[in-house]
């Protein structure tokens, strides 16, 4: 279960809305070892693609060594899909690279109803898990 | 030529947990033949017919390698290699 605090979700929520119709991504780091999203850090998406996302490489080392030296991690890796549900995409299945991440994704496809669920993928497996949102 | 190999979390199985260890060679290439020979199935994991594998950045120092030369980037002694799994989807 990925458990987040309102302010973090609505912060997803305003970039994935800002971005569209292309896709938006970004990290939320937490410290290590505690499952706990509190960084909230927007990437940029370097293929500025309806459809595609990736996080620019210089700006992901600079991010995952600032994360290092405070000792965090990933705890949520979330991106949108804007035209398709909240539901990961054989893409993304096969680039998930941090197994002890959530990956977080918001579609944008509804104008004023966004979706946006959680999921585990490891291995090539995909497993949705439930969202707690706690009140910040 | 030594040079320090930083491994992120999902290649930490093929070198028994450690989050960096050390390899030796003049390019890119050869440290990763090198990680091979001792933390086996490292290669497999970053190279793909003879080119790196997209889902992968690796960096000599704060290069990212994409820019200097793939495969063929020099590497010189004390030298520090970052792999990342690279962040992308549809």
């Amino acid at each position: 279960m990925l458990v987040i605090r309102r302010d973090l979700v609505d912060a997803m929520v305003a970039h994935a809305r800002r971005d569209h119709p292309d896709e938006a991504c970004g990290v939320i780091a937490g410290p290590f070892g505690s499952d706990r999203p509190e960084r909230f850090i927007e990437m940029e998406n370097a293929e500025r693609s309806p459809t595609f996302y990736r996080f620019d490489a210089a700006e992901q080392l600079k991010v995952w060594r600032e994360m290092d030296a405070n000792d965090e991690v990933p705890v949520v890796i979330y991106h949108s899909h804007t035209a398709t549900e909240a539901y990961p995409s054989r893409t993304d299945v096969s680039f998930a690279g941090e197994p002890e991440a959530h990956y977080v994704l918001v579609s944008t496809r509804d104008p004023i109803e966004h979706e946006l669920r959680s999921y585990r993928i490891v291995e090539g497996v995909v497993t949705e898990e439930p969202v707690k949102i706690i009140e910040s | 030529m030594a040079v320090t190999v930083s491994i992120p979390t999902i290649l930490r199985t093929h070198t028994g947990g450690e989050k960096s260890v050390s390899a030796t060679g003049t390019t890119l290439a050869e440290v990763i033949d090198d990680l091979e020979n001792n933390h086996g199935g490292l290669k497999a994991r970053l190279v793909k017919e003879g080119s790196l594998h997209r889902f992968v950045n690796v960096y000599v120092n704060d290069e990212d390698v994409r820019f200097s030369g793939g495969l063929d980037a020099e590497v010189k002694d004390g030298d520090n290699v970052t792999i990342l799994p690279a962040v992308a989807g549809g």
